[in-house]
């Protein structure tokens, strides 16, 4: 969340490999500073904490886990862990450690770190956002509870080996393992900043922070002493704040911006699309986002599932694509088109008035009803929520909109009887890590539809929660398929009770100058956002 | 003259009190749950529960005020919810820029203001004064951003002349001074013209020009120094204005000024920067008011005799 760090994390994962076979045609360059800006201000590089779209891709390139992605893809590899087994029960990880890393105040890292820095991030003193992926590691209940400080669940017999007992099998362990939650930091330096952490960070990744003058800039460079040989590619890279996206663009075209983080406003987009650099200034990438409106199935007519029914047939959903000026494509179900477990075949519900005044009429409401639509008022939502409101106007539903704050959205989302539609753009989930499971729990399993939950559809399915268990439990990799097609059922089952409108699968887009190189994949990563280790200069 | 600056000192002090518990009840009442933010999306009941405890949420609000005003009072404005920072950090890593912004843009304006509004009183009613008065109406409607990014474009991108965007030297603070100073401007000259006009009418004035003055003499020694009291209010108000940020020109142009920081955190809800910056500029307006107190005496001895 974030925004924002209250905006869902951008997490974007693209599965396309093609452009894979683009980078090898290129070596990656060594040297070079480059600059890259951004609207707000850095919140923390704290990896306990950070969890906006931003500071996400720095977190990334200041520390290391045990686990990491390949550049570009959504593919697991060990990374401070050298190797790893799992038990035959999948209730057992032993990984080893890469031997002589070191932290970037000197020390080397050892496996009590590793211990001590995922019980960091599950205490609640902590008050970070990613406790709750760790909750198969035994004893998570009793140090979230308070009545310990550390895991049971983690042993670490030497200094070169970190064991993690689970509670459950969970298939996902090894993802959780790769997210920044699982940051590898050392004790004596987090004391030591008390509790200014996130603003002095010591870890063992590819950069160092060398400046950061709040407010205004950051500077970032390379580790000498990383792991790997030749990585990062570029010298150092310095992240202005404060930077209108506008500005920033007409910085970039001067040459005076490598790299605009927050895009291109959609009112110059066209311009630079059509620009004669414009293909190779815009990176414009497909993520693991759905943008959807929640139907309250707490809530009267949406409680029927004919209403919710007629609703999914109600959205035009092109139109919404036109609004964000093609940046994105029409959603049929809550998966979007990368994330494994999307069922290709599945249609969902076309757009058909006539159908959906029926399926209406059939409810019950001939002439319809009066709801309320809550959306964010950031540009482009409201316009959104405009097209939705003239949509569910032709089957005779007079929707009142209510563009809000974010948080104000969330907040009503999560409170019984409040929200009866939300049309979640701006806040829409997008993937932590490559899986179908992140996309259930949370926002449409039983356990989010509660007080302050993110299920605002209040949709709770015991069967399907059940079957999503079982689903995670099959953490065998040679069951991967079996699970991955155990979980699109879920996710096309699911539709049938039309908890959401799926409208939107929406792309990113970041803007470079024409010196950068690397493929696309880099620059809307699947797991990072921005790739700082991948990233090069042309010389 | 020290009485009035005691009593000014203490009326400040329960100004002060009061922006603060009016802004912690209207915080308070806001129905976004900072704890739930901070928790995450994917976070437990538990956890919720757990950070609202952390934070001190699960306190009556009285006992939190209580806290609050405590802390305050040992200079310690809390820390940030989002950046888990301390908010006096954060403020005073800004406050220079702000600081500089601020007295560029009012010197900007008064200079500007000052001018337009003699030449306006001196041509009262001729073509002058209407240009004038035209511009300055469209000065005071016109949307900062438009003019922001028209100054921008003309003379960064266009021109090349000054920097796009940044902070540290002068040519940075040269663009967004001057719009802060073109926009203001307007209610400066309107002020200047109608006191100018209203001190041009007396008879002292009359008197001067019956001696033979030349019309400059009259104009800078007797009529301008009359005329300027109610400017000396007016830059006590912008002083406290512009402490709480111009968030738009900061904005557009980069500025690491505290309105960033204060939208910024009215996005994120992260209370206690919003708490401090408001105190923050609260502060900058009951100094501002009082600095003018003090000096309109200076300017116009009648004062004092009141």
């Amino acid at each position: 969340m974030f925004k924002r760090w209250l905006r869902p994390t951008t997490m974007a994962a693209m599965v396309a490999l093609a452009p894979l076979a683009a980078m090898a045609q290129e070596t990656p360059k060594q040297g070079g500073d480059i600059v890259v800006t951004y609207k707000d201000d850095i919140t923390t590089l704290d990896p306990a904490i950070g969890y906006d779209w931003v500071n996400w891709s720095m977190i990334k390139s200041l520390y290391s886990r045990l686990m990491d992605y390949e550049p570009g893809t959504p593919n697991l590899v060990p990374s401070l862990a050298e190797s790893f087994t799992v038990s035959p029960d999948g209730l057992t990880y032993t990984f080893k450690l890469r031997k002589g890393v070191k932290f970037s105040n000197g020390r080397e890292v050892v496996a009590s770190d590793v211990k001590y820095s995922i019980e960091r991030a599950v205490n609640p003193k902590t008050q970070g956002p990613g406790a709750g992926f760790f909750g198969a590691i035994k004893g998570f209940d009793d140090e979230t509870g308070g009545k310990t400080e550390t895991l049971s669940g983690i042993e670490t017999p030497d200094d070169g080996t970190v064991i993690f007992h689970l509670s459950r099998p969970d298939a996902t362990f090894l993802h959780v393992l790769a997210i920044n939650f699982a940051s590898v930091v050392p004790k004596e330096a987090v004391d030591a900043a008390g509790g200014d952490f996130g603003k002095k960070p010591v870890g063992s990744g590819t950069f160092v922070l060398k400046d950061w003058t709040i407010g205004q800039q950051l500077v970032f460079e390379r580790n000498k002493d990383y792991f790997v040989k030749d990585m990062p590619h570029i010298d150092s890279f310095k992240v202005e704040v404060g930077q209108e996206p506008l500005v920033a663009l007409l910085r970039l075209q001067k040459g005076e911006v490598d790299i605009a983080g927050d895009g291109i406003p959609p009112a110059k987009f066209l311009e630079i699309k059509n620009s004669a650099d414009g293909p190779q200034m815009i990176v414009d990438g497909e993520q693991l986002h759905t943008g959807y409106i929640t139907l309250n199935t707490k809530v009267k007519p949406f409680d029927n599932v004919k209403v919710r029914q007629a609703v999914n047939m109600a959205i035009n959903k092109e139109r919404v694509t036109r609004i964000l000026n093609g940046r994105a494509t029409p959603a049929n179900q809550p998966l979007p088109p990368l994330m494994p477990g999307y069922d290709k075949s599945f249609t969902g519900y076309a757009y058909d008035v006539a159908k959906a005044k029926a399926l209406l009429a059939e409810a019950g409401f001939p002439d319809g009803f009066e709801t309320v639509l809550y959306s964010t008022n950031t540009d482009p939502q409201p316009r959104i929520a405009q097209a939705i409101q003239q949509d569910l106007a032709a089957i005779g539903v007079k929707a009142e909109i209510r563009a809000l704050a974010q948080a104000n959205v969330i907040s009503a989302g999560g409170t019984e009887g409040e929200a009866p539609m939300i049309w979640s753009g701006g806040m829409a989930w997008i993937a932590d890590f490559p899986d179908p499971s992140n996309f259930y729990g949370p926002i449409l399993g039983c356990a989010g539809a509660v007080q302050g939950g993110w299920n605002w559809s209040w949709y709770c399915n015991a069967d399907l929660d059940k079957r999503a268990v079982a689903a995670d439990s099959m953490s065998d990799p040679a069951k991967s398929a079996e699970r991955t097609a155990a979980w699109g059922k879920i996710f096309t089952d699911i539709m049938a009770d039309a908890p959401w409108v799926p409208v939107i699968n929406e792309r990113r887009v970041v803007a470079k100058s024409l010196r950068m190189g690397g493929a696309d994949n880099i620059y809307i990563d699947p797991t990072r956002v921005i790739n700082y280790d991948a990233i090069y200069v042309k010389q | 003259m020290v009485f009035l600056t005691l009593r000014r000192l203490v009326q400040a002090a329960l100004i002060l009190l009061g922006v603060a518990a009016i802004t912690f009840v209207l915080l308070y009442a806001l129905p976004a749950d900072p704890a739930r933010m901070i928790a995450g999306r994917s976070a437990t009941a538990q956890t919720v529960a757990n950070i609202r405890h952390e934070l001190g949420l699960d306190q009556p609000l009285l006992v939190q005020f209580d806290t609050y005003l405590a802390n305050l009072v040992h200079g310690n404005l809390g820390r940030s919810y989002a950046q888990k920072t301390e908010v006096w950090t954060l403020i005073i890593a800004r406050l220079p820029a702000t600081l500089v912004l601020m007295l560029t843009g009012i010197l900007v304006e008064v200079i500007l203001g000052l001018a337009l509004g003699t030449i306006a009183a001196v041509r009262r009613g001729g073509f002058v004064d209407r240009l004038v008065m035209m511009a300055s109406f469209v000065g005071v409607s016109a949307p900062q951003f438009v003019v922001a990014l028209l100054l921008l474009y003309v003379f960064a991108v266009t021109l090349g002349w000054l920097p796009m965007s940044g902070y540290g030297t002068f040519a940075h603070v040269v663009l967004p001074a001057s719009t802060l100073g073109v926009l203001g401007a307007g209610w400066y000259a309107r002020m200047v013209r109608s006191a100018m006009i209203d001190v041009l009418n007396q008879d002292y004035v009359r008197t001067a020009r019956a001696k033979g003055l030349s019309s400059h003499r009259i104009i800078f020694r007797h009529a301008l120094p009359n005329a300027i009291l109610p400017i000396i209010a007016m830059i006590g108000i912008d002083i406290g204005q512009f402490m709480g940020g111009v968030v738009v020109v900061e904005a557009v142009y980069g500025w690491p000024g505290i309105g960033q920081l204060a939208w910024q955190a009215i996005q994120q809800v992260d209370i206690p920067i919003i708490m401090g910056v408001t105190l923050t500029s609260a502060l900058a307006i009951v100094i501002g008011n009082l600095l003018a107190d003090l000096v309109a005496p200076f300017i116009d001895p009648r004062i004092r005799t009141r």
